[in-house]
């Protein structure tokens, strides 16, 4: 990489540190804990809106995992989040009703949580549907993994998105408060994923999976990207620049490898596909809101009303995540 | 009291107090260093935690860095204390705190006592061992090394350089030959005490501290002076990655160190609270004489670390995306293309599946859709057939479909319509066995119902594709195992190509065919293509194919033989 486009990003990066610095004004405060975190703690950041009947399975997920503390926003719920979040020991939440598109989709809202309180942390970034698989999560915390990596020199880990869904239509298996997600979206696609090297930022982008099965046939570029650098062991010179799929310095995105070997990943299993959702793509097309004028979401809304399938002869159901490493989804490298 | 242990501690004391009370527990006597850069505080506590135990003492701090001198002093404060104050120790065992001890601490006593003039420590030339990772081997005796390798790295490697451009080589002290091996040992107090009180250990010294990681090297060397009898061993279990930093053990990895019988394992997880809890008991059962067999956990970590560089063959994803001709193996399996087979034979697919046991597939390129076997919708791993969705990156769909499929043959055809087929991908792929009858396209334009001007335009534009996809064949870049006959070669005795195919593909039950595909009629073929060739397109793919049937009926007269001006 020349002197030039290395001069770039960097320009870019701080453009981006700049503008979530100065959307900080958006967030308030509603219960800040940040007191409580300690030198060494893991901590999650996400952000949300409605989503009340997923929070107490994900944050006792992550809980079990070995996070320490959870930073969040919340984009103006209605629906009781707030109030929930507030109540629990181990949050702190803030509270905003500016424009999740105008915050790149919350991205600067996080990275200026992550500037304020993530510094020299592991940071985990993921939404309230996606749970984060790693080799050994049954037997080993989060904090192996970081020791792990900390030991390795290595600073960010990369976890593809795995979409889950229901066998039968979606609406067929209303979601109750406090179930594990995977019991009802426990199937997935093993092996119809692309990718390709973006040369701006060295990450991989990567598509394929039942959305780009089902809700794309026809126009394959527009399905989502799915690869995601969830992990990262923060400092506030980083910056997330689209959604947690890619960020700079550029070297973290290098989460692969290219002689041939296999570096440690994981996924992140992602119950998007559960009943809370017919209600939701309906709602997020009103508001107009979501990527790329909501083309995702369009036509999310169009298959969705001649009651879609996800689930084919061929998909796969979920066991655990030995099963997932031995289908080439996730590595373990090195790491035994 | 025989065995002595020396533990050198600079995190996770509470771990390092815990396995510090079990060796005294049971009658071991211990020193322990603590690194130089942990605060006072800290190191106050930590001796404060243990100042009940009157066995267990603290020698002289030297600050330790990875592969500096600072290792060494801080094993030789120890032991000097160490033989000082136990004086009857017999065996001195080097150890971290990050050590676990595995087998009932008697066990290594009787171990040792069976054994009371050995000293276990590793310990090769090295010329003769693969260890090391980085480059420097024999150098790291012949150069200097006064930078720090982890805050200066560019300085330690740019003055590598001078020294290798400038050939200087520094002498080495009189009588030793470099050792290298595992820094954790266990030797004599015999030994020990020789290497401390060597007359000439100031000379010593001095070299070994510009050596790089000279605790890898410092007692290995001397021992070699002094040991009566030494097993080149290290008694710790420690396993390296290829960067050379420590594998780590965690709580599932209990049952492996159970049936290790390795009396020490490192380096342990500070927070592997069942792997603490399960080895610091109280020892049940018989004691066991048996031999540390760390077989299966070596087979582990190998395995672990060709994960890591190698990777598995043939798989890409969002850990490995490997830059083209490092593969090492583009698709995951051998697989075989067909090329004109379908055109010529008429019940070629099923009959390839009958004979071989192969999974067979249409034209998997096919500008309608991914023609899957049994024209399924999806296959294996929810692969789509949907067209757009393979040819936005069809060479990922190529290797999704042979990694999906792993451990079935798969044979599929491709032909000159088949324009988004990655044709160069598979030329280069060793794992592809192409066949192809060359000009079998017309065979299609030749039933066909159409006007001739139209199959005139498409025998034209087919000829020109699948001389393209010819070429990459051909190509000196192409590692597949292709081959390739004209129609008119192929047709004229098919049954031996085609046995040399399926004997490629290797099936058990290696057989003389039986039973050959249905060639389609091609009488009247010979007239097809002369009439393409008056029409100006010149049909050259398939060979020459005379105008008549050989055993048809009755002979037409000869054409006149005209000029082409």
């Amino acid at each position: 990489m020349g002197v030039w486009q290395s001069y770039r990003l960097r320009v870019r990066r701080r453009y981006r540190l700049g503008r979530s610095i100065r959307k900080r004004r958006e967030l308030r405060p509603i219960v800040n804990r940040t007191g409580n975190i300690k030198r060494d703690d893991l901590l999650l950041f996400s952000t949300l809106r409605n989503e009340l009947i997923r929070l107490p399975f994900f944050l006792d997920y992550y809980r079990n995992k070995g996070i320490n503390h959870f930073l969040i926003v919340d984009n103006d719920s209605d629906d009781g989040s707030l109030e929930y979040l507030s109540e629990q020991p181990d949050v702190s939440v803030w509270h905003t009703r500016n424009s999740y598109k105008k915050s790149r989709y919350g991205v600067d809202w996080l990275n200026w949580l992550q500037f304020r309180y993530g510094h020299e942390h592991w940071c985990l970034v993921v939404d309230p549907d996606e749970f984060f698989i790693y080799p050994f999560c049954d037997t080993r915390p989060i904090r192996a993994l970081t020791d792990w990596l900390d030991a390795s020199s290595i600073k960010s880990f990369s976890a593809m998105l795995l979409d889950m869904y229901p066998r039968g239509p979606i609406t067929e298996t209303p979601y109750r408060s406090g179930q594990d997600p995977m019991d009802i979206a426990c199937w997935f696609d093993a092996g119809n994923y692309t990718m390709s090297k973006n040369a701006a930022y060295g990450n991989l982008w990567i598509q394929g999976g039942p959305r780009s099965r089902v809700f794309f046939p026809d126009n394959p570029e527009l399905a989502p990207a799915l690869n995601k650098i969830p992990l990262v062991k923060w400092n506030r010179r980083n910056a997330y620049v689209s959604s947690t799929h890619m960020l700079l310095p550029r070297g973290l995105n290098q989460v692969y490898d290219e002689w041939g070997g296999e570096k440690a990943s994981g996924l992140l299993l992602h119950a998007k596909f559960i009943d809370t959702f017919t209600a939701k793509a309906e709602e997020e097309l009103q508001r107009n809101m979501h990527y790329s004028a909501s083309v995702e979401y369009l036509a999310y809304a169009e298959r969705l009303r001649d009651n879609p399938e996800l689930w084919c002869k061929w998909s796969e159901k979920y066991i655990n995540w030995r099963q997932l490493e031995i289908l080439g989804l996730m590595s373990k490298g090195n790491w035994a | 009291m025989s065995v002595g242990i020396l533990m050198l501690v600079h995190t996770a004391f509470g771990r390092a107090e815990q396995v510090a009370r079990h060796w005294n527990k049971y009658g071991c006597p211990v020193v322990i260093h603590v690194d130089a850069t942990v605060k006072p505080k800290q190191y106050k506590r930590f001796v404060k935690a243990l100042e009940d135990l009157p066995d267990v003492k603290f020698c002289k701090r030297h600050k330790c860095e990875w592969g500096a001198w600072g290792l060494v002093a801080a094993s030789q404060s120890a032991s000097e204390l160490m033989l000082h104050e136990f004086p009857s120790v017999r065996h001195v065992y080097l150890t971290s705190g990050s050590c676990l001890p595995l087998r009932p601490v008697q066990e290594l006593k009787d171990y040792l006592k069976a054994r009371p003039r050995t000293d276990f420590i590793e310990s090769a030339t090295t010329a003769d061992v693969p260890w090391t990772v980085g480059g420097l081997d024999a150098e790291r005796f012949t150069l200097h090394f006064p930078f720090s390798w982890k805050r200066n790295r560019y300085l330690f490697d740019k003055w590598v350089d001078i020294q290798r451009f400038l050939r200087i080589k520094r002498r080495i002290p009189h009588g030793i030959v470099p050792h290298m091996g595992s820094q954790w040992w266990c030797l004599t107090r015999q030994t020990l005490s020789a290497i401390l009180e060597d007359p000439e250990r100031a000379t010593f010294d001095k070299y070994f501290s510009r050596v790089w990681i000279p605790d890898e090297s410092y007692f290995q060397t001397l021992a070699r002076l002094y040991s009566t009898k030494i097993e080149s061993r290290s008694l710790t279990l420690s396993k390296f990655d290829f960067q050379g930093k420590p594998h780590i053990f965690y709580d599932d990895h209990l049952q492996l160190l159970r049936r290790s019988d390795c009396f020490v394992a490192r380096k342990i997880w500070p927070q592997a609270n069942k792997l603490y809890n399960g080895f610091m008991r109280d020892p049940e059962g018989a004691i066991k004489m048996s031999e540390p067999n760390p077989a299966k956990i070596d087979r582990i970590f190998a395995k672990a670390v060709e994960r890591r560089t190698k990777g598995r063959t043939g798989l890409y994803m969002q850990s490995r995306y490997p830059n083209e001709g490092w593969e090492n193996g583009m698709t995951f399996g051998r697989y075989s293309v067909f090329h004109g087979f379908t055109e010529l034979f008429e019940d070629f697919e099923p009959w390839l599946a009958r004979t071989t046991g192969a999974q067979v597939h249409g034209h998997v390129f096919a500008p309608e859709r991914a023609e899957f076997s049994g024209r399924q919708r999806v296959i294996n791993g929810a692969l789509s057939s949907s067209p757009k969705l393979r040819d936005y990156n069809s060479i990922a769909f190529l290797s999704n479909l042979i990694w999906n499929t792993r451990g079935e043959r798969q044979c599929f055809q491709v032909g000159p319509r088949d324009e988004g087929a990655p044709v160069w991908f598979i030329a280069k792929d060793p794992n592809a066995q192409v066949s192809v009858i060359s000009g079998a396209w017309a065979v299609p334009l030749f039933k066909s119902n159409l006007n001739f001007t139209d199959i005139r335009a498409e025998a034209a534009r087919l000829q020109k594709l699948e001389n393209l996809q010819l070429f990459a064949l051909r190509s000196p870049y192409a590692k597949a195992r292709v081959r390739i006959w004209t129609m008119a070669e192929f047709i004229e005795a098919p049954m031996e190509p085609l046995q040399t195919i399926i004997d490629e593909i290797g099936i058990d039950r290696a057989r003389r065919l039986s039973e050959a595909p249905r060639m389609t009629d091609l009488s009247g073929f010979g007239q097809f293509l002369q009439n393409l060739k008056n029409q100006g397109m010149h049909p050259y793919l398939m060979g020459d194919f005379p105008v008549e049937q050989p055993e048809g009926g009755q002979k037409k007269p000869p054409r006149k033989p005209y000029l082409v001006q």
